[in-house]
């Protein structure tokens, strides 16, 4: 068998330097339980490249073959059910929820735990909006009527616009605009890519935009803004309509933050029990992550040498993890 | 596809002045029910819940028993489709290893190189040879040309994953789809039969079985390649069957008179006489195959697919465009060498050619051959033989990003007013108007057209198609699909077809524009997408802009390629007639190049339906977006019933358009 990566771009970089580490590491590695490659996937947004690197240089430190390959961030179930995938490092509590309790009832994927990182999900505006609309923060200033057509557009007019993220990712924004009574039109994006693209073109205009921006990602280090404060999310405020300002809706809160999750086809344990281990035990957080993205998307800076930077400064940490 | 069909009943049995008092009765009716029925019949506006069929679950359900107890007895299903990606994995892996990773020993990252694979310098010399081969020096400079950009851009490495799953699926996918079209040309009834499945092949969108496939051939580039071949191959049936049908009859003739075997009659006749039109099936399946690039990179084939997203996701326009462009070099590269090795004449040996050494025998093979026994052993002690030197790589860096903002903060108000007028004027009242029709008049309608144009037959199967959109609830989604296809067609088809005139009337014009539309419809939409959505926000428009770009090739293709046929004696019998260079074209090339357009814009509705996932990227709620939802939520049922649905359009708009050709054929005398 051949190497299954198709290496590219950075990646390629990634893997071909981890493989030099890899081989130079091989006769100090310890014994594992089995020298098949491990899988795991990459996807396409900086952030799991950069967890995903992580999990595999240390799974190497520990003498395991590792293998990278790209794979859809939904499709990849496919795979992870039958084994021909093994680990997904990132799995976004809201994103990917739907997706993984498919998989993990299947019992064919197991969910390893949380990652450490907590996905901030939100209403964004960018800071020049300030002026237009003084009460922001504070979700409130949002039902003015000036400041919502601060955020009109031609088509919404006298509402204001929001664009929410792809109608995949849920989020109950459309629930949201109603039950708090918000001036405003929700439009959906659909893709992320779409969403940010619209950012920028908004942010060199210096345009009026208020959109679903969600963090760890490069947007919230790039430009400069903030999110809309709704009253803190409860678990009853999405169960219980009676909850909050609107006594007849749901959701009339902010979003919850959620963890990100990662998951491994379930004969993980018992083909390789120390990798099982070291990866349920993995943990980063945010502010170590957003440091890394924008080292790398905004900087321009190597993947890999943003890990190795990480795996330098943090051995005590990730040896704890094969112990 | 004109052809594809059943003859048409021959005339109608009622006579035409009956027809015409049905169709007055109609609409009447239509008007009728859509103007005051909504009140007595809400029904027919919203088809009611408990009527649907519930095909979705009926889907879910095969799925779920073809890939968990579907046996052959002695093995299972799933098991035979893992044999056979296992049996395209080998070449696959033999492709990428001389191309991109090396033969390794091992696995994963305890994986060894033990033979390198080719110098980029060889693979560059192997291309150009090729191109001086098939098409002289000026080919072998375009080919290398293409090639060296990737080097000079930094794609390479992506490039070589990209070109070893291609070469791959091309030529499986041709020869599949050249064998189909015989099988077809030669029995009616399998023609019949395969129709259908090729319109499923092409319009079901790649999203909507990519989980299922997934299942079946396992998660790796494999399956990538499959997927690849699905998509690709219908051209290629297609126009097999129509070009073996257009072999002139004299040719089968002198086949017969010479005592040709079938075997024989089929390669040595009609495939070489038909040489020429089946390499417009080639470059279809050479071009589609690219463009699914983007697509295969999400489910594990990487390459340059990859790249674009994952420059995209970063909005690093100009990354994104470079990995696009980098994929139109390639499409560029192969199509010219397919094109022009088609067109090469047949060598014969020369007297005594025998006794000469083999490497003069075969000078190509062996200059490739000393190419890489030179370069491959000083692609170990010299790097800049074995890679591209990094330092010597171009970048087009910050440019593109700043030309876009650029363009954003100087004519963003001018484009909104253009964009803003159109959504007004023409998109938003046509959805308006599409949306609020009766589900039972419009398929009363439909099957009514069907009669007119092609009797009993085409009105039942357009009918029953539109009836079933409506019976598994998708009424509303699907009227939106019509809108937003419909109106990208029009103005595709508005922009393509004078184009294909000018290309086929000025041959320094055709060449232009020839490249255009190839970098179109090979340039992933994705990076046109993003800026487009910079400009024009995302909805609607934003999509319209991104079929139409997609969708207006074959119009161009077809038209061009349709008056290029056209019967010189014809024209010279009009030139001597004399007719003006106008009544030429309009009285004489046009009409007897209407099957080809007709074709054409057959392909072009085809294509628009097929991009109707990547609509949903940016924010459309069509059927796209619901193919786009299932795939995400890992619901096969959902997902294969709305692909399902999105081909029953493309099928009764096809059905429609090649009855309508036909008679339009019948009228003026074209019936061949």
């Amino acid at each position: 068998m051949t190497k299954i990566t198709p290496p590219t771009g950075r990646a390629l970089i990634g893997a071909a330097l981890a493989l030099g580490v890899g081989i130079a590491a091989l006769p100090a590695a310890a014994e594992v339980e089995s020298r098949d490659p491990i899988k795991l996937t990459l996807h396409d947004w900086t952030g799991q490249l950069i967890t995903t690197q992580i999990m595999g240089e240390v799974l190497k430190k520990a003498g395991y073959n590792i293998d990278y390959v790209q794979a859809d961030y939904i499709a990849q179930f496919a795979g992870l059910k039958t084994g021909d995938l093994h680990v997904a490092m990132e799995m976004w509590e809201t994103t990917g929820r739907d997706a993984m309790d498919e998989a993990t009832a299947t019992g064919k994927v197991e969910n390893l735990g949380e990652t450490g990182m907590q996905a901030i999900e939100e209403w964004w505006y960018p800071l020049y909006m300030k002026e237009k609309c003084p009460g922001l923060p504070d979700w409130k200033a949002l039902l003015e009527k000036d400041c919502a057509e601060a955020f009109a557009t031609a088509e919404t007019s006298p509402n204001g616009r929001y664009l929410g993220g792809p109608v995949t990712w849920g989020g109950f924004d459309d629930e949201r605009a109603e039950a708090l009574d918000l001036p405003f039109e929700v439009v959906h994006a659909g893709t992320d890519a779409a969403l940010f693209a619209e950012l920028e073109s908004a942010y060199q205009r210096e345009a009026p935009i208020l959109l679903w921006v969600y963090a760890p990602h490069w947007a919230p280090a790039k430009f400069e803004g903030e999110w809309v404060e709704f009253p803190p999310y409860t678990a009853e405020c999405y169960n219980d309509p009676s909850w909050g300002s609107n006594p007849d809706m749901a959701y009339d809160c902010a979003k919850p933050r959620g963890p990100i999750w990662k998951v491994a086809w379930a004969g993980l344990k018992d083909k390789w029990p120390g990798a099982h281990a070291a990866i349920t035990a993995f943990t980063v957080n945010n502010d170590e992550m957003g440091a890394m993205i924008t080292a790398v998307d905004l900087d321009g800076r190597p993947i890999d040498e943003v890990v190795a930077e990480w795996m330098a400064a943090n051995e005590d940490r990730w040896s704890a993890w094969i112990q | 596809m004109a052809d594809a069909l059943p003859r048409p009943a021959p005339e109608p049995v009622s006579p035409r002045h009956s027809l015409r008092a049905a169709w007055a009765v109609a609409a009447l009716a239509f008007v009728i029910l859509w103007q005051w029925g909504e009140p007595v019949a809400d029904w027919a506006f919203d088809y009611p819940r408990g009527w649907e069929i519930p095909v979705k679950r009926w889907i879910g359900d095969f799925m779920k028993w073809l890939l968990e107890e579907a046996s052959f007895g002695l093995f299972s299903f799933t098991d035979l489709t893992r044999f056979i990606a296992d049996v395209i994995d080998v070449p696959y892996r033999i492709a990428l290893s001389l191309l991109s990773t090396g033969f390794l020993r091992g696995q994963g990252s305890d994986a060894v190189q033990v033979v390198p694979p080719l110098p980029w310098l060889a693979v560059i010399g192997i291309v150009g040879l090729l191109g001086h081969a098939a098409g002289g020096l000026r080919l072998a400079m375009i080919t290398a040309g293409c090639f060296l950009f990737l080097a000079v851009f930094g794609q390479w490495e992506n490039a070589m994953v990209t070109l070893a799953s291609i070469l791959i699926a091309v030529p499986i996918g041709v020869m599949g789809g050249l064998l189909l079209g015989i099988l077809g040309h030669r029995w009616r009834w399998f023609e019949a039969a395969i129709t259908p499945l090729l319109d499923l092949m092409q319009t079901i969108p790649i999203f909507a079985y990519l989980v299922p496939i997934l299942f079946l051939f396992g998660f790796s580039p494999t399956a990538a390649v499959i997927a690849t071949i699905i998509y690709a191959l219908p051209p290629m049936t297609r126009v097999s069957m129509l070009a073996l049908r257009s072999v002139p009859s004299e040719v089968r003739d002198l086949g017969r008179m010479i005592g040709c075997t079938r075997r024989q009659m089929t390669w040595r006749v009609l495939v070489p006489s038909a040489k020429p039109d089946l390499m417009v099936g080639v470059n279809q399946v050479i071009m589609l195959s690219l463009n699914m690039v983007i697509i295969a990179s999400m489910i594990g084939a990487g390459g340059l697919g990859y790249e674009v997203l994952a420059a995209l996701r970063r909005l690093d326009i100009g990354t994104g465009l470079e990995a696009g462009f980098a994929i139109v070099a390639l499409a560029i590269a192969l199509d010219r060498l397919s094109q022009a090795a088609a067109a090469r004449k047949p060598v014969h040996a020369e007297p005594g050619a025998a006794r000469q050494p083999l490497w003069a025998r075969h000078p190509y093979s062996a200059a490739s051959l000393v190419l890489i026994a030179v370069t491959a052993p000083l692609a170990l002690v010299v790097g800049w033989i074995e890679s591209y030197p990094a330092a010597l790589q171009i970048s087009t860096g910050s440019f593109w990003a700043e030309t876009m903002k650029w363009i954003n903060v100087n004519f963003f108000d001018q484009l909104e007013a253009i964009k803003n007028a159109l959504l007004l004027n023409v998109l938003i009242p046509v959805k308006r108007f599409l949306l609020g029709l009766p589900w039972p008049g419009v398929v009363g309608l439909l099957g009514l057209l069907g009669y007119t144009l092609g009797g009993r037959r085409l009105a039942l199967t357009v009918a029953v198609l539109a009836f079933l959109i409506a019976a598994t609830g998708q009424w509303e989604k699907a009227m939106i699909t019509v809108y937003l296809c419909g109106i990208s067609v029009m103005f595709a088809a508005l922009i393509g077809i004078p184009l294909g005139i000018l290309a086929a009337e000025r041959e320094r014009a055709g060449r232009v524009i020839q490249v255009v539309i190839d970098t179109l419809q090979t340039l992933p939409s994705f990076v046109y997408l993003m800026p487009a959505v910079m400009l024009f926000r995302v909805g609607d428009f934003t999509a319209m802009l991104a079929v139409i770009a997609y969708a207006v090739a074959p119009a161009v293709r077809y038209t061009a390629h349709g008056l290029a046929r056209v019967d010189p004696q014809l024209v010279e019998a009009g030139t001597v007639a004399g007719c003006t260079p106008w009544q030429l074209l309009t009285k004489i090339k046009l009409k007897l190049a209407l099957p080809e357009i007709m074709l054409g814009l057959n392909q072009t509705i085809m294509l628009a339906l097929s991009m109707l996932v990547i609509t949903a990227l940016v924010g459309t709620r069509d059927l796209g977006q619901e193919v786009y939802i299932a795939l995400t939520k890992a619901d096969t049922g959902r997902g294969i019933t709305a692909g399902l649905a999105v081909a029953f359009i493309a099928i009764i708009a096809d059905r429609l358009i090649s009855a309508g050709a036909a008679r339009t054929r019948a009228r003026l005398g074209l019936q061949r």
